[in-house]
């Protein structure tokens, strides 16, 4: 029966290789998208109205800020949405937990991840912080600092993760991470602009409008790194005890 | 001509993988095939001068995602029928 | 006709990129309708959303074009950098004067804004994951299993068995909300504890998970 389902597929599949026959060759530059005024006008602007080197987080948290903004939302409600799916389960009929054994801490991982983390969460704010200049920006940091926590978990249990970082407080902090994104567009509506306008943050901060403008993109990056690393983790924590919180990986 | 040549080397082994992922009985292993099929993605995406694409999905492909989805067989059934 | 297929594959060969893109595609899609497992599903699902992120951000190559980070000469915080007699650089001071980039040199970075969009894409697709991983482990506490034809059976076998005697039905319904949410949280442990207020309408229910399991 499912075996009919081929049909339509490649049914698809030969509507979409006919329609691949207008496409433009591969990395043309004078294809449409190229050459878009749009996209010019990002290349060429985006130093003289940002002072950002790095042309997509300036789109990214400055052009398209709002975008990004429930972007940050979508996540926070993600998380969330599995906290309540997952909240008051019970374990199922135990048909499968033939393959978990309690197992102590091991000595290498352990001594090996106290090393390791430290770092890696220098890195992660490291990448939030240099977004500005080079490949990065809030989503990548903020991943790489919940996959740090994420690690702790792993290599001893995850109380030892939890009493760092309870779900309680990754609550908090992803609303935090929201409530920061959403003030900062706010503040600037308070001073004459319109939501997210970072230029009018001029008359806060003693800077030129160009450099408001980066250092608001700087906090908006805090604020999305705040949500992306607790909603990780509670992802985690979450998927990996059926949401009891006990046993796990 | 190189480049050209490496694009198709790397898209080949693209779809060898997920034919892979998607053969493969036991999820565990699946799981893992489908990080280095996310991986393969971010290569492909370094090459093309996409790296903020290539270092988030990095992160969040082969690093979350695969642990996420590990974390969740080892609750059900590592076995499936088909 | 055959002028035409043999135009067809020659353009295919040019644009063999698109032509793996759409065999990803329909790799996905056909996982996602055709296999049994619900985590099979999922990859297909995570396999067709990938595919076309890929197709997209493919959109924005420019041929000899450079990652969209502004060069060291066009750095709006760069330092002017002039070579003088013996051909070594000289640095010429903070040069804060970011300028407006003209068509020739915008030809050298790559389209970011494919960039951006996707970026937003993959963060969405690894939260509905999540959210597609928590469902899955739902249901495979209520039911037992996340293999979709054994859960067609037992769901048909809770249907046949939900309306074989209205009468009954009728009396229970509202004990019978109380018991279904029970069930949905999979602890059929409490239905065998003595429950003075439930006992009657779970009896009916208590012998059917010992018949499915």
């Amino acid at each position: 029966m499912k075996k009919i389902a081929l049909i339509p597929v490649v049914a698809i599949g030969l509507l979409l290789l006919y329609a691949a026959q207008d496409f433009p060759e591969w990395g043309d530059p004078a294809s449409p998208a190229s050459s878009s005024p749009v996209s010019s006008h990002f290349i060429s602007k985006t130093g003289v109205d940002t002072e950002v080197p790095n042309m997509v987080t300036a789109v990214l948290a400055d052009y398209r800020g709002f975008d990004t903004m429930f972007e940050t939302v979508v996540v926070f409600i993600a998380g969330l949405a599995v906290l309540a799916i997952l909240k008051n389960s019970r374990r199922g009929r135990g048909t499968r937990k033939d393959h978990e054994v309690d197992a102590e801490p091991d000595l290498i991982v352990t001594n090996t991840v106290r090393l390791i983390v430290p770092v890696i969460q220098i890195f992660a704010f490291y990448v939030l912080a240099h977004g500005h200049v080079s490949p990065g920006g809030g989503f990548q940091g903020g991943v790489a600092m919940g996959a740090s926590f994420i690690l702790i978990a792993l290599a001893w249990d995850l109380d030892v993760a939890l009493v760092r970082f309870p779900l309680s407080r990754c609550v908090v902090v992803a609303g935090l991470g929201i409530v920061i994104y959403g003030g900062i567009g706010l503040i600037s509506m308070f001073f004459g602009g319109e939501f997210l306008d970072y230029a009018e943050l001029e008359k806060v901060l003693p800077v030129s409008r160009e450099m408001a403008r980066y250092y608001a993109m700087l906090g908006v990056e805090v604020g999305v790194g705040f949500t992306v690393t607790a909603i990780m983790f509670a992802l985690y924590a979450n998927l990996s005890t059926e949401g009891r919180l006990k046993g796990g990986l | 001509m190189g480049l050209a040549l490496f694009n198709t080397f790397i898209l080949l082994l693209l779809v060898v993988a997920a034919l892979a992922a998607l053969r493969i009985r036991d999820l565990i292993t699946a799981s893992v095939v489908f990080g280095v099929y996310s991986f393969l993605m971010c290569l492909l995406w370094a090459e093309m001068g996409a790296v903020d694409v290539a270092f988030t999905e990095a992160t969040v492909g082969a690093g979350v995602s695969t642990v996420v989805m590990v974390a969740t067989i080892f609750n059900l059934k590592r076995k499936s029928k088909d | 006709m055959f002028e035409e297929g043999a135009i067809f594959n020659e353009l295919l060969l040019e644009r063999l990129n698109y032509f793996i893109y759409v065999i990803l595609l329909l790799i996905g899609l056909y996982a996602m309708i055709s296999k049994n497992n619900l985590i099979k599903k999922l990859i297909g699902m995570s396999i067709f959303q990938t595919a076309i992120i890929l197709f997209f951000v493919s959109l924005g190559v420019k041929e000899g074009a450079t990652v969209p980070i502004y060069k060291a000469e066009h750095d709006p915080h760069g330092h002017a950098v002039s070579h003088d007699a013996n051909d070594t650089e000289v640095d010429a001071g903070v040069v804060h004067s970011p300028q407006a980039l003209k068509q020739g040199q915008v030809a050298q970075y790559a389209n970011p804004l494919p960039h951006v969009l996707m970026l937003t894409a993959i963060v969405v697709g690894v939260a509905t994951l999540g959210l597609a991983l928590a469902l899955t482990q739902r249901i495979f506490q209520g039911y037992g299993t996340v293999e979709e034809d054994e859960l067609l059976v037992k769901l048909e076998r809770e249907d046949a068995r939900k309306s074989v005697s209205p009468l009954k039905a009728k009396v229970s319904t509202p004990k019978k909300t109380k018991t279904t949410k029970a069930k949905g949280s999979a602890s059929h442990k409490k239905s065998v504890k003595p429950n003075p207020k439930a006992s009657k309408t779970t009896s009916k229910r208590t012998s059917s998970p010992k018949k499915k399991s």
